[in-house]
């Protein structure tokens, strides 16, 4: 980004953080309805040139700051993100707001009920701006599948912002929401996070619940926040956490106080320092030497802040894409089996019959990618099959998830890069759909094992482009990652 | 199903057509040949699964279970008591619908009378 010319395309703005905002609203130096007002005045402007919103929720958003600003004026006590103006990815359902998961075959849909993690937020006293742009259905890692255009990356518009959830971590980047929720099935959260330049947290399976997520991969789908810092990615976990009756995966387990766990150091007094694992198998063919460079320097943080690091061994890593592509898609194409022009979002005109209709609604609905996936994931699930594709990787799915196991026996936290590569350019990859699935190869493990990470960002390349340091840890144990998290983005690489 | 033939399959034109008649899905003429290229290479990749002798692994289709029981460590069940509880009005429901009498979803015709 030496060229004058480049720099102009730069959008990069961080939000001030969460404790900050809060702290004006409570004194009651920034109304609530200022902050939404300001929000929307640089959406405006900015929106155009990166597709980052698909839709607004300004009315909403414009009561829920007014309700704010009444109880700071009353002096009642305010909860936890009063006031503060987040994004939702567009594969949330907001009742009465449109919901179109970056697709054509849920155009005009408005969906009649909220979302958990949405409620959540809003309970929290959370200002929802609008909904964010994504890959169709949230299949892809560059934001290029989405229906209603790709989302450009704030740092350099001329590249991806990562995906599927690409407007959520492009909208922090160039400070259009103070944080947002994303959905993670591959790395869809993570990956984006790491191009952009910001935070973004995968909790444990059944950490976060999923009612009101539209469905890619039921067994792998995650709901998580994106941030501009650590801190405020654990607190907003913590809002969002918890069992909820209406997703019978959804957890039991008490939700900690992450943000108070995040701030423990690495080495406390009189006790050993978090044992740090680095997988070989993570630094191998196919890392960018740049992104390998900046890994290991923030491996060298950690142990400077009192960690110790060892080894550990994930073999089976060579067989999760594979794994991964086999469960999501078969489990895609019992999903998507629901868009059928019946019930809502798009129908074809001008059918003939019932079955010409399902055809012909899918047909012009669906986009290239969701239809490869839905056909493979068919592929792997017809007679004759299943066992050799769907069985088989759901074998090898346990080998992976009991590889992870053993190694948090010896380790509190995995360290790897999120990405094997910096942010590419828009349009190099779209030809080739196997080359951008690799672009997932660090990220898929930990949704097929079901355990939690964090992406941090851990410095940039020379041309400026944001490298990410994906921190993983065992089931519910989100805080180790984050307290990991903490340090690498203290020690400011 | 389960012949257990392994993964050496190649998709022909007749499979993508098969596929995606059971997928409800109808290709244009145009987008076969990619999907067949696109489809082939894929399952070409996803055959390095073969390498791994898995016999005696049982699947794991869902990770609750790696979680802790049900995902609370005490193997208690989640589920909540069957009881009936309020859903949807019909009027909201039907306000997303692409065709509907008021009561229920219109479609085309089924079968030839």
């Amino acid at each position: 980004m030496s060229s004058e010319a480049k720099s102009a395309e730069n959008y990069v703005e961080m939000p001030k953080n969460l404790a900050e905002l809060r702290a004006g609203i409570v004194a009651g130096t920034t109304k609530a309805a200022d902050l939404a007002s300001s929000y929307y005045e640089r959406i405006e402007k900015i929106n155009p040139r990166l597709n980052v919103y698909l839709s607004l929720t300004r009315e909403r958003a414009l009561a829920q700051a007014a309700r704010v600003d009444e109880m700071a004026a009353k002096g009642d006590p305010l909860p936890p993100l009063a006031g503060i103006p987040m994004g939702i990815k567009d594969v949330l359902v907001m009742q009465g707001s449109p919901s179109t998961a970056g697709s054509k075959i849920l155009e005009g849909y408005c969906p009649p009920y909220d979302a958990t993690p949405v409620s959540k937020l809003e309970a929290a006293g959370a200002v929802l701006l609008g909904k964010l742009n994504c890959d169709e259905f949230a299949m892809g890692s560059s934001n290029e599948n989405s229906a209603y255009g790709p989302v450009r990356n704030p740092v350099d518009t001329e590249r991806v912002p990562g995906g599927s959830s690409g407007g959520s971590a492009a909208a922090v980047a160039a400070n259009l929401a103070v944080a947002t929720l994303g959905s993670d099935t591959g790395g869809s959260i993570r990956q984006p996070a790491s191009f952009c330049g910001v935070v973004g947290v995968l909790p444990t399976y059944g950490r976060v619940s999923r009612y009101g997520l539209i469905a890619y991969a039921s067994s792998l789908d995650r709901v998580g926040p994106l941030a501009a810092n650590v801190r405020d990615a654990a607190t907003l976990l913590g809002v969002i956490a918890g069992h909820d009756p209406k997703d019978a995966t959804s957890s039991t387990a008490p939700v900690p106080d992450y943000a108070a766990e995040s701030d423990k150091p690495l080495k406390e007094p009189g006790k050993a320092g978090l044992r740090i694992g680095v997988p070989a198998e993570y630094f191998a063919e196919g890392l960018d030497a740049e992104v390998r460079a900046k890994i290991e320097a923030g491996i060298h943080a950690l142990q400077a802040a009192g960690c110790t690091v060892k080894p550990v061994s994930l073999p089976h890593t060579r067989y999760a894409i594979p794994t991964y592509y086999l469960v999501a898609t078969a489990e895609a194409s019992a999903n998507l089996a629901r868009f059928d022009g019946v019930r809502y979002g798009y129908r074809s005109p001008a059918s003939e019959t019932l079955s010409d209709m399902y055809r012909h609604s899918r047909d012009e609905g669906f986009g290239a990618e969701v239809k490869r996936r839905i056909l493979l994931g068919t592929y792997a699930l017809s007679a004759g099959y299943y066992d050799a594709y769907y069985l088989k990787a759901q074998q090898v799915r346990r080998l992976l998830a009991e590889e992870f196991l053993r190694a948090f026996a010896e380790v509190d936290a995995i360290v790897t890069p999120t990405s094997p590569v910096p942010p590419f350019k828009l349009g190099e990859k779209t030809g080739d759909p196997l080359a951008m699935y690799l672009a997932d190869i660090y990220t898929v493990t930990a949704n097929l094992a079901g355990i939690c990470g964090v992406s941090v960002p851990c410095g940039a390349t020379k041309a400026g482009l944001p490298v990410g340091m994906q921190i993983l840890a065992a089931h519910l144990n989100e805080a180790a990652a984050f307290r990991v998290a903490r340090a690498v983005e203290a020690a400011g690489l | 199903m389960g012949d257990k033939q392994g993964m050496t399959a190649k998709v022909t034109v007749e499979d993508v057509e098969r596929v995606a008649e059971l997928a409800n899905l109808e290709l244009k003429p145009e987008e076969t040949p990619a999907m067949l290229r696109d489809l082939n290479a894929i399952l070409e990749y996803v055959a390095e699964l073969n390498e791994l002798d898995t016999s005696g692994v049982t699947p794991l289709a869902q990770v609750s279970e790696l979680v802790g029981g049900l995902l609370d460590g005490s193997g208690k069940s989640q589920l909540r008591a069957d009881q009936t509880l309020p859903s949807l009005d019909r009027a909201t429901v039907m306000a997303q619908a692409p065709e509907t009498d008021q009561v229920f979803f219109k479609v085309p015709k089924v079968i030839e009378r």
